[in-house]
């Protein structure tokens, strides 16, 4: 049997690769509160996964590097770290180096490079060195004294005893003991409870507003000390609390009773009625205090501390509500199921054949004229219909955990060019293509970085324009007519129109003294080369992003356009087709040849008569009801040497905010059809986007219409200058 | 909130709480529990009417029964709201207070 090694490392990296922004996202998370328990928790559980699984497929150099950072984190989620500025900025670049030596060995490299070696020994270093500082708390030197204090038998009581005496001042507080022993009794089995009131004063001196209760808990729990101390984290200042761990010594449970103000007697026979001692033992051990009082020194129990000294802003409730939460959370992830995305695309394909053959019964059915048959035919459209609305949803992934990484870009970025920015993000359930969303990261990535680099001024800066001095980057998405539109906007400086005009005639792109809009002077950026920025940083400004971007727009038959005013801001509007493998389309005639529309870009269909035509020959537009409408004559645009038809149709698309006529000579009607890639050798040509096989085997061509509008429309403003 | 206190049957004083018996009210309702029981021998209390209860309500119930037991009386509780029989089992103390039957109205 051989192993699929293969197949295991797969879905190593791309489970690393959620850990790892797990992690990213933790740590961000810290970055704003320090004493986020969860966020620690979360961080050390991916690491401590990270470093099992890369030891179970023998990537020694992820298994060896985690490990060290798996021990700080250990010691962070005892408690007996701190989380801070420096030790979290130290994880985040430890957090780096793991994903890089995950990228080396996912590319099957060997050795290390030198440099990334050399990297990791300084973070192995730094790592060292914060576990050396280790801030022992109280209660971490409590324990130990305590534990070395005691010898002797144990107790065979399997639960936690706590001992709570309340301040005098919980109520004044704002906390109620009500909440606090509903608490505990979710964390595990109250076998037993005892409320004691001893402290409260006579009727005349007693006052209401004063708590004067105490409690004797026994509580079977699988939750560890910290988390049971933690319960009383608001409360330990003005109470006594004693926490003894199950199996504890029955010197302790002793001490206990001797410290506890109660009758001894009364707080032994609660012990035992709770199950904390025997009978037996109680009798044994308080004889043997007794003996040895005359003899040693009187141990003294130290209060028991809680963990750090931190106070969280949330309530007990609060906190009960977020574990439920977490459950329910937890209950959500088990339902989802991880497809291998070949599998899935192999599923749209058969679909899509499905839709077609769907069909081609249909054309038959309405022929034979059967009522029954057509009646099943159209019943079986519909289920098709159906499976094609659900796998198009399959695909669909929600772009917010996108744009979430770019989280970690602004805040890096904010430190190293010293800039006060936030991220504001909307739209994040805005749901695309999973290959959109991947091939979409990188451009947004690059336009974030220029918004954060170069559109986000320096406080300074920002302040004596009058602005306030933290900058927003605002990251939104949304759907419109069949797109989806992704902006990338910023409130600082604008772009410079001059110097772009200054720059690009310097280049040699613009003729001096050119006239043009403000449009087209922004779009010059998108220029191979083209950059007016005045410092390269690291980030951004060698002019190889801008084009870039662009092309990758345009791959994914997308396009951008840019809005900006200088002062207040600059705007980055991305425009994706939502069209798929499927569409609906609007099926034409040109020249006996068959060309499919996107159906949600088609405004109307108007017949275009004879006195139009004529003068429609002349100009190259067409009087729409007062307005003027560009058009293009697909015979001519793709050289169809088919006969004229007596009447010529203009079917009105729109995209992006402008329209135009596409002049055909027959309306087909409605069609869905499966887009073919039409093949490398196709690849350039402008105005189609894909081919389909029709239900009667002809090929018809699909209209890519953002492409050929921006063909019609570069020829129009040619034809007017 | 309101304390009203009703002599039945000789000695014992019918004692109704109606309304929130927590912290907000907590001063008030001594300052009523005290009147209603300055009166009364054997206290029997009816807490049907208690809409809100918390810890300092629980409070003044030991309270209360504590100063009855103290002059040599008796102090049952004879019907409880939700919210009060929560706190009651919560602590545990079931077995701590008398309970006498609801008298059938």
């Amino acid at each position: 049997m051989e192993l699929e090694l293969g197949q295991a490392i797969q879905t190593f990296i791309t489970e690393c690769q959620e850990l790892l922004q797990e992690m990213e996202s933790s740590l961000l998370t810290l970055e704003a509160d320090p004493t986020d328990q969860d966020a620690i928790n979360s961080l050390f559980r991916s690491a401590h996964t990270i470093k099992g699984s890369s030891g179970v497929l023998g990537i020694e150099t992820v298994e060896k590097f985690t490990h060290f950072v798996e021990n700080l984190l250990s010691r962070m989620r005892e408690g007996e770290i701190r989380a801070s500025e420096e030790n979290i900025d130290l994880l985040l670049k430890c957090r780096d180096h793991i994903s890089t030596l995950i990228t080396l060995a996912a590319e099957g490299v060997e050795k290390v490079p030198a440099g990334i070696e050399a990297a990791g020994a300084a973070l192995t270093e730094r790592l060292a060195r914060c576990l050396d500082v280790k801030e022992k708390t109280e209660a971490a030197a409590v324990e130990q004294k305590k534990e070395e204090r005691h010898e002797g038998p144990s107790s065979k009581s399997d639960a936690w005893h706590i001992s709570i005496r309340f301040g005098r001042d919980v109520f004044r507080g704002g906390m109620d003991p009500v909440s606090f022993i509903s608490y505990l009794s979710k964390m595990g089995e109250l076998t037993s409870a005892t409320v004691l009131f001893d402290s409260m004063p006579s009727f005349e001196e007693m006052d209401p507003e004063s708590c004067y209760l105490g409690f004797e808990i026994d509580l079977k729990s699988d939750f560890d000390k910290a988390a049971i101390e933690n319960v009383f984290e608001f409360v330990r200042e003005d109470a006594q609390i004693h926490i003894l761990p199950p199996f504890s010594k029955i010197a302790s449970y002793i001490e206990l009773i001797q410290n506890l103000p109660e009758d001894k007697l009364l707080m032994g026979e609660i012990l035992v009625n709770g199950g904390a001692l025997t009978r037996s033992e109680l009798d044994d051990a308080l004889r043997k205090q007794h003996d040895s009082e005359n003899t040693n020194e009187k141990a003294r129990i130290g209060e028991i501390l809680i963990n750090g000294g931190s106070t969280y802003p949330e309530i007990i409730d609060a906190a009960l509500e977020k574990q439920k939460r977490n459950q329910s959370a937890s209950q959500r992830e088990a339902s989802t199921v991880r497809i291998d995305a070949a599998k899935l695309d192999a599923l749209v394909d058969l679909v899509g054949e499905l839709v077609i053959s769907g069909a081609n019964i249909d054309q038959h059915s309405q022929r034979v004229a059967d009522s029954l048959l057509q009646e099943s035919a159209s019943v079986m459209l519909r289920l098709v219909e159906e499976i094609r609305e659900s796998t198009m949803k399959i695909r669909m992934v929600p772009i917010g955990e996108t744009f979430s990484r770019f989280k970690r870009v602004i805040r890096d970025i904010s430190r190293e060019l010293g800039k006060d920015m936030d991220l504001v993000i909307t739209g994040g359930d805005t749901e695309l293509d999973k290959t959109v969303i991947e091939k979409i990261g990188d451009p947004l990535m690059h336009l974030v970085r220029n918004a954060a680099d170069h559109g986000i001024e320096r406080p300074e800066d920002r302040r004596a324009a009058g602005k306030e001095a933290k900058g927003t980057v605002r990251l939104n998405a949304c759907h419109d007519a069949g797109c989806i539109i992704i902006e990338v906007s910023d409130d600082g400086k604008g772009l410079d129109r001059d110097r772009i005009v200054a720059k690009a005639t310097a280049a040699g792109l613009i003729q001096p003294g050119a006239q043009l809009s403000d449009q087209e002077v922004y779009r010059l950026i998108f220029e191979p080369g083209f950059s007016t920025a005045e410092a390269v940083t690291k980030f951004s400004g060698r002019g190889v992003g801008m084009d870039v971007v662009r092309k990758n727009i345009e791959a994914l038959r997308g396009t951008i356009d840019i809005d900006s005013e200088q002062g207040r801001g600059t705007s980055m509007r991305i425009r994706l087709p939502l069209t798929m493998a499927i569409i609906d389309g609007f099926m034409v005639g040109v020249g006996g040849s068959p060309y499919i529309i996107p159906l949600d870009m088609v405004m109307e269909c108007i017949e275009l008569s004879e006195t139009e035509r004529s003068a429609a020959d002349k100009r190259s537009y067409v009087n729409l009801r007062g307005q003027v409408l560009p058009y293009v004559r697909l015979r001519e645009f793709f050289n169809e040497r088919g006969a004229r038809a007596a009447y010529e149709n203009i079917v009105i698309v729109q995209y992006g905010g402008s329209r135009i006529g596409l002049v055909v000579d027959e309306l087909f009607g409605e069609v869905q059809t499966v887009i073919k890639s039409l093949g490398r050798v196709y690849k350039d040509i402008k105005g189609l986007s894909g081919a389909t096989i029709l239900g009667d085997g002809q090929v018809a061509l699909i209209l890519d219409i953002p492409r050929l509008m921006q063909s019609v429309e570069a020829t129009f403003l040619a034809k007017s200058a | 909130m309101e304390i009203t206190s009703t002599i039945k049957g000789g000695n014992t004083a019918e004692v109704r709480i109606k309304g929130e018996l927590n912290i907000y009210n907590a001063l008030a309702a001594k300052e009523l529990l005290a009147g209603a029981l300055a009166d009364a021998q054997n206290v029997e209390l009816d807490l049907s009417g208690v809409t809100e209860f918390d810890s300092s309500g629980l409070q003044l119930l030991v309270l209360a029964c504590k100063e009855t037991e103290r002059k040599g009386h008796r102090f049952a509780l004879s019907d409880r709201s939700e919210p009060v029989e929560t706190v009651i089992r919560l602590f545990r103390m079931t077995e701590f207070f008398i309970v006498v039957p609801q008298e059938a109205q």
